[in-house]
């Protein structure tokens, strides 16, 4: 006769059968079997969040930095409502995370009772999948097949909701088995046909570029190795997206920067202007394509991608290579070689007047702004926090509005798995929480969470969770009393009516950081600046950073809404210029 | 130049709109329905019926037919996307127009009406195979099997004639010839 468990311990069993190290939860009445049985298990390590979306953004914090599953416990009502948040942006992001929710008893599901909600309901247009499991002998094989759909595959969330009268009941625990043919959806669908014909393409190209997203950093770090040998052996210039910066190095020549809204100029006109467009780990998002019809408009396209439904979703390409982003590029690059093709050399003679033509868009400088000796410019801030930075590994999470696309403009990525940012759901309050789970998954490294003071407000009790476990986060707010990209538009579109973008009070962060008991440093002088980060990066506790920036400045260069790529926005120098010679309004 | 105040594209020209039955195998599971049918509200695809059931109980299996619209993009979109669900196990996509599939709708009719129109009734649905289920000497309930929109005409017809109610499903498919789907 096998041992019988309860279903609290083959929660912890399958946990510790996937390699699981730390949990981050919030415990509440329909979970508490499960906690109870959480001292028995050593080799898990669970983190007490604040509020059950810093338990989600930390666990996606940690999965991106990690590349592995990040794990989440919540209660059921509330706990599991609270965590819709940071599952819609896994879902969004593609971030695997396995979210156990408890439930109210079976026989009571349906009644109304305390704290219940119908959680997979609620969660089921924001998971790859999710469970309710109703008989105790389900739950081995659910947890199983929990962490294979969210790993495989496209990445995303999924969620495993238990009652609580399953976690008493006892059955017999199953090690996980590896099926052959499981439901889970992968598999590379390519063959060498395709990669001949991309090679085919790629060798008649006079004006290639590739685009490539964040499917190369989740196909793991070897993705971003083979993808450096494939932009050397082409010698074809590359842009990436938000998502997907530090899979090829942000300050090798032949990065244009990224692209997109607010984008560096040579990366826009190099995809308007390409006549190959080489799709890697990207979806065509809308802050990225601008205006669809006049998208790239002759250039012919292909796709790599590991999920067929993002092929032809928003642009309709020319080719289309379903794998996995490694699996594709070495075989590009196999093929290559095998073929004796070192296009760097033979095409050199093809794209070189591409590449003067980049030199000429570089020249812009789109990404210039106007410094200060009274006033710290936000962008300057994060220019100096690369510098002072960039000779550790260090890792960035941001919040979401202009601070996020300045950390992405000025900070240069030079490996993947460093930059978490909230990109498709563009959650406010994603970075503190994030940070904490990178600091979790990395005690040793250097954490900073670029934020604005807005952001910054809404998952401020985390600041708690890095306290209480001694995670030395770096918090370095961009301080300009406004929603600032919510005050740009208005200044931009609607006739500068600041509606409800100001804060009228906000807290003093260096008593606040106080307060929680750590670190509050303030900076109001660009002179000061430097001394004041390096102070920051040699606290060993956690800094809460209130960086005092300019209140009126704007993030450029920008793609203004319903635009194409070659009718970019540029910053105040350009401005200033074209004004002289009449010729920006073109831009505008 | 008009400027947008809007921070998203304005939506560019649609393609074609084609009717399409989309055929789906899934796992006879709990709330497998809401996610097919969740999954369809959710990215704003159109349902124009549904049939559901459960079609080899030893595999635990349903097939379900959805009737739809959209552009072919739209379309494509409906099946791939329904294909990355976990408990989809395949998906079939035909044209209305496809010769080599037959599509069935069944409708339920009750005509109350003397003998003398029920009978005229029972002539003027003679194409659509139909079956009196019940019949007293004022009322019948009467089956037909047609396609959509010979249902449709049906029912404008018939209402001088006595029809008072109809129930009627989604439409199901099934290929023609030796030829097996799955």
């Amino acid at each position: 006769m096998p041992k019988l468990y309860s279903g609290a311990e083959i929660v912890f069993k399958c946990l510790e059968d996937q390699k699981v190290e730390h949990i981050f939860g919030y415990p509440g009445g329909a979970v508490l079997p499960i906690y109870d049985e959480l001292k028995n298990h050593p080799s898990i390590k669970h983190i007490l969040v604040r509020h059950e979306q810093g338990a989600g953004h930390a666990a996606e914090g940690y999965a991106r930095s990690t590349g592995k599953p990040g794990v989440v416990l919540v209660t059921s009502g509330p706990g599991a409502t609270n965590v819709v948040t940071a599952l819609t942006d896994a879902y969004m992001d593609s971030v695997p995370l396995v979210c156990i929710s408890g439930q109210v008893p079976t026989h009571l599901i349906g009644t109304d009772a305390f704290q219940e909600c119908d959680t997979t309901g609620i969660t089921r247009p924001c998971t790859k999948h999710n469970w309710l499991v109703k008989d105790i002998n389900d739950l081995p094989r659910i947890m199983h097949e929990a962490f294979e759909v969210a790993t495989t595959g496209r990445p995303g969330p999924v969620l495993v909701d238990i009652p609580k009268d399953i976690q008493f009941a006892k059955t017999k625990y199953s090690k996980p088995v590896r099926e052959k043919k499981s439901n889970v959806k992968v598999l590379n669908r390519f063959n060498q046909k395709d990669i001949d014909q991309l090679i085919e393409l790629m060798n008649k190209a006079k004006k290639p570029v590739f685009y490539t997203g964040g499917g190369v950093i989740n196909s793991g770090p070897k993705a971003s190795e083979l993808l450096r040998e494939l932009v050397k052996v082409t010698g074809f210039p590359i842009t990436s997206t938000l998502q997907g910066l530090g899979g090829y190095p942000g300050d090798d020549n032949q990065f244009l920067g990224m692209l997109g809204m607010h984008g560096t100029y040579e990366a826009n006109n190099a995809m308007h202007d390409c006549d190959l467009l080489i799709n890697i780990g990207a979806r065509f998002d809308d802050r990225i394509t601008g205006k669809i019809d006049e998208f790239s408009p002759q250039s012919k396209k292909v796709h790599i991608d590991i999920d067929p439904s993002s092929i032809n979703k928003i642009v309709k390409v020319d080719l289309s290579i379903v794998g996995d982003v490694a699996d594709v590029i070495r075989s590009i690059i196999k093929t290559l070689k095998k073929k004796n093709l070192n296009l760097e050399k033979s095409n050199k003679q093809k794209i070189s007047q591409w590449w003067q033509q980049i030199q000429k868009w570089r020249k812009k400088q789109s990404l210039s702004f106007i410094n200060s000796d009274k006033i710290i410019k936000p962008q300057h801030a994060v220019q100096r926090l690369y510098e002072l930075t960039k000779n550790q590994d260090t890792y960035i999470t941001t919040e979401v509005g202009q601070h996020q696309m300045w950390a992405a403009q000025h900070y240069k990525f030079n490996k993947p798995n460093r930059w978490m940012t909230s990109g498709g759901l563009g959650t406010m309050g994603y970075g503190l929480p994030a940070a904490v789970g990178v600091q979790v998954a990395h005690p040793k490294k250097l954490v900073i969470d670029i934020a604005g003071e807005a952001s910054i407000l809404m998952n401020m009790q985390e600041i708690s969770t890095a306290v209480q476990y001694n995670l030395p986060v770096k918090v370095f707010i961009l301080n300009n009393q406004y929603m600032g990209m919510v005050r740009q538009w208005q200044e931009l579109l609607h006739e500068k009516n600041y509606s409800e973008s100001y804060s009228k009070a906000l807290p003093d962060f260096v008593k606040l950081a106080e307060a929680y008991g750590c670190v509050g440093i303030r900076a109001n002088d660009p002179n000061e600046l430097d001394e004041k980060i390096e102070e920051m990066i040699n606290t060993d506790r956690p800094v809460i950073f209130d960086c005092r920036v300019d209140q009126d400045e704007n993030c450029y260069p920008m793609i203004p809404s319903g635009k194409p790529h070659n009718q970019m926005l540029l910053g105040p120098n350009d401005q200033e210029d074209n004004k002289i010679t009449g010729k920006g309004k073109a831009l505008v | 130049m008009t400027k947008s105040k809007s921070a998203y594209s304005t939506p560019s020209k649609l393609g074609k709109i084609d009717t399409h039955i989309i055929v789906v195998w899934v796992d006879n599971e709990a709330s497998v329905l809401s996610r097919v049918v969740g999954l369809f509200s959710g990215r704003g695809y159109n349902i124009e019926s549904l049939a559901v059931a459960e079609i080899d109980h030893k595999k635990n299996l349903s097939r379900i037919t959805i009737v739809t619209t959209g552009t072919p993009q739209v379309i494509e979109q409906i099946v791939l996307q329904l294909k990355k669900l976990v408990p989809v196990h395949n998906v079939a996509n035909f044209k209305r127009e496809d010769k080599n599939v037959i599509f069935k709708e069944m409708a339920l009719l009750k005509i109350v009406a003397n003998p003398v129109k029920i009978k005229k009734v029972l002539n003027t649905c003679k194409k659509y195979n139909p079956v009196i289920l019940d019949q007293t000497n004022k009322s019948a309930v009467i089956q037909i099997t047609a396609l959509r929109r010979e249902i449709d005409s049906m029912i404008k017809n018939l209402k001088p004639l006595g029809l008072v109610s109809a129930s009627r499903t989604g439409a199901v498919a099934m290929t023609r010839g030796a030829e097996i789907l799955n």
